[in-house]
């Protein structure tokens, strides 16, 4: 189906980087869920890990003109997007250095330099945003593409299919991309989606692809042909990517065997995890050594650790801030 | 000068917007060829054409995130929300996106969009269609209230809107699109938070809100045929508030009634009457009132509808009692 596009990615370069942001990501969360278990982090969050190869492979097919709205479970779209290690970890402290300097932590982390428009605390909060988004860039003649990250929990919102209706109507150019990681909070999704997530969309007339969210490449092949065709005003598409989050709803959520078997964790984590898959195609492919990549992953180490450092020693906003940005001059 | 009405200020304002700025845009249900129930929008769609002038299902929640979404990205687009109480329906896209996105950025993303919607009563329109919500938003950090009380503010309201790079709700009062007022052929704009003096006077002072500043104008002339010189104040905004000029009328008067369409329990009256009780407090001479619409649903039968909001004569028989120096129990 899209053989051509994924040529542009099999390129040891745009491996290294598809490898590199996932695991750029994971070692991320495993930072940010130390920092929450030492009590060195206000509030609580959500952990992206698992779903990695969803992140990566869609923002490697954009560029830093497209645009995403994210979610509650963020921290991955915002890595992946290409924000800075030290700026997430500040926000995620509530640090003035943050990306909005302390005030939207977690569950809002935005980073405007490269597209992402923000996390969302609200379940479907951001498919209006990023709607409009896509028809900010047809009225203005602008050719970038705004991908709409949401779970599958967030598909019993009404929101969703007021938008898609809008967006098929005006051929709007959005990727609406549903990470189904089996969940929507504590409960299983079958228990709260009737029917099928894709067919919600062609009842648009939406075209919808199903894609295993553990494989990058596949995820990434089939991104690529969707925003070269949204490029060229025929979206909007409907992505479902299945999917798995390793941890809880959020980080406090520990002892969840009431909706979910230790043995299915173990099964997801030991035999399709998205980052020991690609490593795997990578050294068989000849495209790396595992000493190479062992070497990739102690520098990202590195960086985190030293972001963490920087981060927990970084000021906190000024007091005077507190009624700062309600308005904008 | 000419005069023109409310409806026709409001389309001229937007018209004149959308020449001079191309990236505002309308959306809204019935909005285009229909030119809304109230038809405030006809002709704007055969200048503009249907990009900029867009018809939307009626999906309020949809197309209202969808102008926060264009808004956070570069456009300026105006949403039509054909009646006031609609609002319910669009609160998570209006109060925990438009109004905080901003805040939440640190101050990198900003939300430049304007709600224009309406309020009032005794249109018989019943309890959904009928209602003054004004009080909700104004609840909410982030949000700017815009409520014109005659075409020469709907107009110059307007026009500083769509020019804010905040989100701004403006209220209009849907019994007074055909109501004429002068409205100058240059261009104006009305600057957010400061209150305009309709009338001057020394014994007490009406500050009146949208609709109700004609009924406070119509109450100051009873008053004044006995011999009681009202001063009304319309603060125009009620987000930003001009606090300074309430308070100057106030403690030169030392008599206050807040008067607004909007229930009257917790409601703008209540936070008016609090503001000058705090910080005007030793200047008073009678306990600031509240005048708003009863604590009911808006029932249809006119008989049962007319009781619910003030009325010249309630305001002037109130005001009356004020400077007579007569307790008054809020009901």
């Amino acid at each position: 189906m899209a053989k051509a596009s994924s040529k542009a990615k099999t390129n040891t370069e745009s491996y290294l980087r598809m490898y590199t942001q996932m695991v750029r990501i994971r070692t991320f969360e495993d930072n940010a869920n130390q920092l929450y278990l030492n009590a060195k982090m206000p509030g609580l969050t959500h952990m992206y890990s698992g779903q990695e190869a969803v992140a990566v492979g869609i923002c490697e097919a954009l560029t830093d003109a497209d645009k995403i709205t994210s979610t509650h479970r963020g921290h991955g779209h915002c890595v992946a997007k290409g924000a800075d290690y030290k700026a997430m970890f500040c926000e995620l402290l509530g640090k003035e250095e943050g990306y909005c300097r302390g005030k939207g932590g977690s569950m809002h982390i935005a980073d405007q330099s490269h597209g992402n428009l923000g996390a969302n605390a609200i379940v479907g909060g951001s498919m209006g945003i990023a709607t409009g988004s896509a028809l900010r860039a047809k009225l203005q003649g602008s050719d970038d593409v705004t991908v709409c990250f949401f779970g599958d929990g967030a598909t019993a919102q009404g929101l969703l299919y007021e938008v898609m209706n809008m967006a098929a109507l005006w051929n709007l150019p959005v990727i609406y991309a549903c990470e189904n990681n089996g969940y929507s909070e504590y409960t299983k999704t079958e228990e709260i989606a009737a029917g099928s997530i894709t067919a919600r969309a062609e009842a648009f007339g939406i075209e919808a692809f199903k894609v295993d969210g553990q494989d990058v490449l596949a995820v990434n092949t089939l991104s690529q042909e969707l925003v070269a065709r949204a490029r060229k005003g025929e979206g909007p598409f409907f992505i479902e990517l299945e999917t798995y989050r390793y941890h809880g709803h959020h980080v406090g959520d520990i002892n969840r065997e009431y909706y979910r078997s230790k043995d299915e964790e173990k099964d997801w984590r030991g035999n399709r995890d998205p980052i020991v898959r690609f490593r795997a195609h990578m050294v068989s492919e000849g495209i790396a050594s595992e000493a190479e990549l062992d070497a990739l992953n102690a520098g990202i180490e590195q960086d985190a650790s030293a972001a963490v450092a920087y981060a927990l020693d970084a000021k906190y906003p000024d007091i005077s801030e507190v009624d700062m940005h309600v308005y904008a001059a | 000068m000419r005069e023109i009405t409310l409806s026709q200020a409001v389309n001229e304002a937007i018209a004149e917007e959308m020449r001079r700025d191309p990236t505002v845009f309308l959306l809204g249900e019935d909005v285009a060829e229909a030119g809304t129930p109230f038809k405030v929008l006809s002709g704007l769609v055969e200048e503009f054409g249907t990009e900029r002038i867009i018809d939307t299902p009626i999906s309020e929640p949809g197309f209202t995130g969808i102008a926060v979404g264009a808004a956070m990205t570069g456009s300026r687009p105006i949403v039509d929300l054909m009646f006031g109480d609609f609002i319910f329906l669009i609160m998570d896209q209006l109060c925990n996106q438009a109004a905080k996105t901003h805040y939440m950025s640190g101050g990198k993303l900003s939300v430049p969009m304007v709600l224009r919607t309406n309020l009032g009563a005794t249109r018989r329109s019943a309890a959904q269609h009928s209602q003054s919500l004004h009080a909700l938003v104004a609840h909410i950090p982030g949000l700017k209230i815009a409520m014109p009380s005659s075409a020469y503010e709907a107009k110059g309201l307007m026009k500083t809107a769509i020019r804010d790079n905040n989100p701004v709700v403006i209220f209009e009062d849907k019994l007074m699109y055909q109501d004429k007022a002068p409205v100058p052929e240059e261009e104006y704009l009305i600057p957010f938070g400061v209150a305009n003096i309709k009338r001057e006077g020394r014994d007490i002072t009406l500050i009146a809100t949208s609709s109700m500043v004609q009924v406070a104008e119509k109450a100051a002339e009873i008053l004044a045929a006995e011999g009681i010189e009202a001063e009304v104040i319309d603060p125009r905004t009620i987000v930003p508030l001009d606090e300074a000029t309430l308070l100057e009328s106030v403690k030169r008067t030392s008599r206050a009634i807040v008067i607004d369409e909007g229930h009257q329990s917790y409601g703008i009256t209540a936070e008016i009457a609090s503001r000058l009780n705090e910080k005007a407090f030793y200047h008073l001479d009678a306990p600031v009132l509240r005048m708003g619409a009863m604590d009911v649903p808006i029932p249809f039968s006119p008989v049962l509808e007319d009781l619910t909001v003030p009325t010249p004569q309630t305001v002037a028989a109130n005001a009356r009692k004020l400077c007579a120096g007569e307790m008054i129990h809020a009901a």
